[in-house]
């Protein structure tokens, strides 16, 4: 028989040693060994990536900012244009909303019909009261006529052009209005002043009046129709030596920042003027 | 030329106060800015052309407003009338006479609109008028007063070059 060669148990053996070691890393064992064998090797690598990351950004950077920048100002437009159809889109959410609730009110009532207007300008003179609406005698809207919102009343037209009407106010002080206190029950007078007060006049000493009672439209004079919501009393004045009450009121509507109002065109406020009999000289 | 200027621009400016002027409130108080152009204008323009302002702004606020038609024509006529009488007195200080006209100018008209308010049955309290309403407006009249004749300062070298020295 013949002995094998020396080279052939080297070989065996490495194979030994290779599959032990193989073994050992497989299992586990070897793991902190590669560790601390490969921290170097991967000190190195990172040290030579930061370079290389270096160098390679030196040369590519300025191509990116300018890119960067024209993605800026795109971006910057973008958002500029956004931001603009949002303010544009929350006036129209804002008007959608008043034109519903004045229809939700107009709907309440349908034995009212009305004709939707926007308030367009106020009165030149700060000593009266009128706002302008951007609809006039060819929409149906007459002299006379009251407006409203879906909150109560605004007041009445004063004069009227084929595209345009002028709204006397409740606040106006040239304007009185006959009224009713819900709870007390008791009717009065409604005058506005130049400071936009509601002043209630004429109530009698004995009327019960207190701080939160509804005022609401009587009808009487025939200048508007009944029971629309004017405000409600914030204040009563009643003294011993007076012959009535007054009382301050705070209209239910926001007049400073009316935007939109319903005249009710169905309304023929009474003209008492030929029953009126003429002065002799 | 500045005769058919005056329609458009007080126009405009007819249209602005109504929507924009109005609601810009100091207590109960606004400015008037065709008192103040027409004052402006008057310190600038000897012509009586002047004129022509006056009564273009006070046939576009008779228009509108609520008042007996006449009292526009009589404030706004007596605001011009002012500013050329004291165009010729200060003719050295513009700034001095624009501010005397619209200070006399602010308390005429509101005079006068209380007056007629009153004759015609509305009662506004003249203190609660004064304090409430004509001083506030004194004050905005003053504070759109500078800007408003810088502009048409601009307006009239555009139209009398030779002429606007100010």
């Amino acid at each position: 028989m013949k002995p094998k060669s020396p080279g052939s148990w080297q070989s065996a053996a490495i194979a030994l040693v290779v599959i032990g070691v193989l073994a050992l890393a497989v299992s586990g064992i070897l793991q902190p060994l590669f560790s601390n064998a490969l921290s170097p090797f991967v000190s190195i690598q990172r040290w030579i990536s930061i370079r290389a990351n270096a160098v390679f950004e030196f040369f590519t950077i300025p191509r990116d900012v300018a890119a960067l920048r024209q993605e800026n100002a795109r971006l910057s437009a973008q958002v500029a244009d956004l931001q603009s159809k949002i303010v544009v889109l929350e006036q129209q959410v804002k008007q959608a909303e008043v034109l519903y609730a004045l229809l939700d009110f107009a709907r309440a009532r349908p034995e009212n019909q009305y004709v939707a207007g926007a308030v367009i300008g106020r009165d030149l003179s700060p000593f009266q009261l009128y706002v302008f609406i951007d609809h006039g005698s060819d929409d149906g809207i007459r002299h006379g006529m009251p407006v409203v919102t879906q909150n109560g009343l605004v007041g009445r037209v004063d004069a009227v052009s084929a595209s345009a009407a002028r709204v006397q106010l409740i606040t106006d002080p040239g304007s009185f209005i006959n009224v009713k206190l819900k709870n007390a029950r008791v009717d009065a007078q409604l005058s506005g002043s130049t400071t936009g007060e509601l002043i209630l006049e004429m109530i009698p000493q004995d009327a019960k009046v207190e701080v939160g009672d509804l005022v609401l439209t009587s009808g009487l004079g025939g200048s508007y129709p009944p029971d629309i919501l004017i405000g409600q009393v914030v204040s009563v004045r009643k003294r011993d030596t007076d012959l009535f009450q007054t009382a301050q009121v705070e209209p239910a509507v926001d007049l400073n920042n009316l935007q939109a109002i319903l005249v009710i065109t169905n309304f023929k406020p009474v003209d008492f003027t030929p029953l009126i009999p003429p002065t002799n000289p | 030329m500045s005769a058919l200027l005056a329609f458009p621009i007080l126009i405009l400016a007819g249209m602005l106060q109504m929507a924009v002027f109005s609601r810009i409130q100091l207590l109960s108080g606004s400015a008037d800015i065709l008192l103040l152009l027409l004052a402006a204008w008057g310190l600038l323009d000897q012509r009586w052309t002047a004129w022509i302002w006056a009564l273009t702004a006070a046939g576009i606020a008779a228009l509108t407003t609520p008042l007996p038609p006449f009292v526009p024509f009589v404030t706004y006529g007596l605001v011009m009338a002012l500013a050329r009488v004291l165009q010729r007195r200060f003719w050295q200080s513009p700034l001095l006479a624009l501010f005397m006209v619209i200070f006399v100018g602010t308390l005429m008209q509101h005079g006068i609109y209380l007056l007629v308010l009153m004759v015609t049955g509305v009662n506004i309290g003249i203190a609660t008028g004064l304090s409430r309403v004509t001083f506030p407006s004194l004050v905005l009249n003053a504070m759109f007063a500078l800007p408003v004749f810088l502009l048409v300062r601009d307006l009239a070298w555009v139209v009398y070059p030779e002429e606007v020295e100010a």
